[in-house]
């Protein structure tokens, strides 16, 4: 997985997504800025509530109405602008040329439609295959996705599948219109980890195959170590730190970051997990300027006042945003 | 669930097939009633009035000598048919009304509560006796009343789990994939909560026989002489100490359906129901 250049398959620029508590729209996701481009994962992460799935929703148009919407900012799938797409156009992109998996497959698939019925019902409403040419593209996506015994199981319903092999047919059914864009919102949290790495190397081949571009949505940083190219760590609805996965894991910058990666349990060294001291704030009592100040152990008069991105260690694609960086 | 298991379920239930056996009997005699029945419904036979059960005539004969049984197969038809389209039609009505309601929420769905409030707080009779009082007695006019009462209580069921489907992970999904609202509701939250309905369809099919039958008992349904059940329960009403049996041999047809009815609702609810064994 080496990062193409090109055009990128998903754009966002200046994303703000706003959600409303008590009649007050509060900024829950603040000017978020990336681009991904074919055969390029990026990793988005950060814990619960960061804003990483309210971005996810944000692309894919799925915020619930009424209490969040986009405020700011452009999201460009395939060189189609979303933001600016009017809602047929947006239905015709959704599910052809941007998928997306969820997190429990559990829950969604329909319970009560055949899989072979629910992967062909895309290609119907996309691509307006007939029925019967629906069925045979439906079995030799579920092959690709290695389905074992996929001809007999196109009638099965979601309930006789287990929990990773209907994880992969969510991937079948994300990937049936071939989109140039996947959205993976933590794709892998509810499966054992034996089942998690094999849906992350099927994962990684359709995507080289594809020529996908994914967004990865997790907090596990395991997992964005082996997959990913690039990560963007999020707090509070901020990005707070991106770059190249190497440089990231090298020279981790932020001090979010850092106590991220000490949080994270490994196998060798022993030693306790450091836990991060203090919880997220709650929407109202966001800090003006760094919102991880009041938990952070560098913390200054100046981060009142929101830091500008700046490179580390003079990489230009590893950029953090931080004052006791900036000034170093 | 599948739909193997509620059919191995249902099988297995004594309840729902016997229930399925006295109601799919009825149909079948009604629909037979012109082969079946002995007489002329509508024959009057003024030699023989108001005569005892006998093996010319099983169930007796009324005042105008008119044979009981003919008029009960003959009524079957009459009572079935209003059951079966109004109840038809009032789901389908209510149900449409209700997944709408529930999957958009907002102001449109808040009125559609209000009214359904409104219109459940009307016991069925009494709106059923209304409508038919404004509409005038006719078959069409009964069907519409009918089916009119069954609607609230289907919006109010479809909504409701509407509710609890809209915010399961698979209706996001399906917007991931660009399905629209149409769509998502009539093809996939629909068949969800199918079970349900149909489970509540054969219980209010009952309770509509029987309100065809109390109509037709106060002089509102069908007119005269056609024959329904609750119009023959009327006819034997008035000679019902000289006579019982007129009254006796359909409200024992009405009997058997709304036993037949429910164990046959009672039945199909416990076997789709994903907690049963």
């Amino acid at each position: 997985m080496t990062m193409e250049q090109g055009n990128p398959a998903l754009i966002v620029d200046g994303l703000t997504t706003s959600i409303r508590v008590d009649g007050h729209w509060y900024e829950t996701v603040r000017d978020i800025s990336f681009s991904v481009g074919p055969k390029e994962t990026l990793a988005l992460v950060g814990e619960s509530g960061c804003g990483k799935s309210l971005t996810a929703l944000s692309i894919m148009d799925l915020l619930p109405p009424k209490v969040a919407r986009i405020t700011r900012g452009r999201i460009v799938v395939d060189g189609v602008d979303m933001t600016a797409a009017d809602l047929a156009t947006r239905q015709a992109m959704r599910g052809d040329r941007i998928g997306m998996i969820f997190q429990d497959p559990m829950t969604s698939l329909n319970p009560v439609l055949p899989i072979g019925f629910q992967i062909g019902e895309s290609l119907i409403q996309h691509r307006g295959l007939s029925r019967k040419a629906a069925r045979a593209q439906a079995l030799r996506l579920l092959d690709l996705v290695r389905v074992p015994a996929a001809a007999e199981r196109l009638d099965a319903y979601p309930h006789q599948f287990s929990g990773g092999m209907r994880q992969r047919v969510m991937i079948a059914l994300a990937l049936a219109c071939e989109p140039r864009v996947l959205i993976a919102d933590e794709p892998t949290t509810a499966l054992d980890v034996t089942i998690q790495a094999q849906v992350l190397a099927l994962l990684a081949d359709l995507q080289e195959r594809e020529g996908l571009a994914v967004l990865l949505i997790t907090h596990n940083l395991g997992v964005v170590a082996s997959v990913a190219d690039r990560v963007m760590v999020m707090y509070g609805g901020d990005v707070v730190e991106s770059g190249p996965v190497g440089a990231f894991f090298d020279i981790p910058s932020h001090p979010y970051s850092v106590a991220l990666l000490a949080a994270m349990p490994r196998i060798e060294g022993g030693g306790d997990l450091q836990p991060i001291p203090g919880q997220v704030p709650s929407l109202p009592e966001m800090p003006t300027g760094c919102r991880f100040q009041a938990r952070c152990p560098l913390r200054m008069p100046r981060c009142a006042e929101l830091p500008p991105f700046t490179p580390v260690g003079g990489n230009p694609a590893h950029l953090v945003r931080c004052w006791a960086r900036s000034e170093a | 669930m599948s739909a193997s298991t509620i059919l191995q379920r249902s099988l297995r239930s004594g309840g729902l097939v016997t229930g399925a056996v006295i109601v799919v009997a009825m149909i079948a005699l009604a629909c037979a009633a012109p082969l079946v029945a002995p007489y002329d419904p509508n024959a009057q036979d003024v030699l023989s009035v108001l005569a005892d059960p006998s093996a010319a005539h099983w169930f007796g004969t009324d005042q105008f000598g008119r044979d009981v049984l003919s008029r009960v197969l003959w009524g079957a038809r009459i009572s079935l048919y209003v059951g079966f389209v109004s109840t038809s039609a009032g789901v389908a009505i209510g149900t449409v009304i209700g997944v709408i309601s529930g999957y958009y929420g907002g102001i449109v769905d808040r009125l559609i509560v209000a009214a359904t409030d409104v219109l459940l707080s009307f016991p069925q009779l009494i709106m059923g006796l209304l409508l038919v009082a404004v509409l005038g007695a006719s078959l069409t006019n009964l069907i519409i009343a009918i089916a009119v009462t069954a609607v609230p209580a289907f919006i109010r069921m479809a909504r409701g789990s509407t509710l609890t489907m809209r915010e399961r992970d698979f209706v996001d999904a399906c917007r991931a994939l660009g399905y629209g609202d149409l769509r998502i509701m009539f093809l996939h939250v629909l068949p969800n909560i199918l079970d349900e309905i149909v489970v509540m369809a054969s219980l209010w099919m009952a309770s509509a026989i029987r309100t065809e039958s109390t109509l037709a008992f106060i002089g509102l349904s069908v007119p005269p002489p056609t024959a329904t059940w609750g119009g023959v329960v009327r006819d034997g009403f008035d000679n019902l100490l000289d006579a019982p049996w007129l009254a006796v041999f359909p409200s024992l047809a009405i009997l058997a359906v709304m036993i037949g009815l429910n164990l046959m609702g009672d039945g199909l609810r416990d076997a789709s129901d994903p907690k049963g064994k």
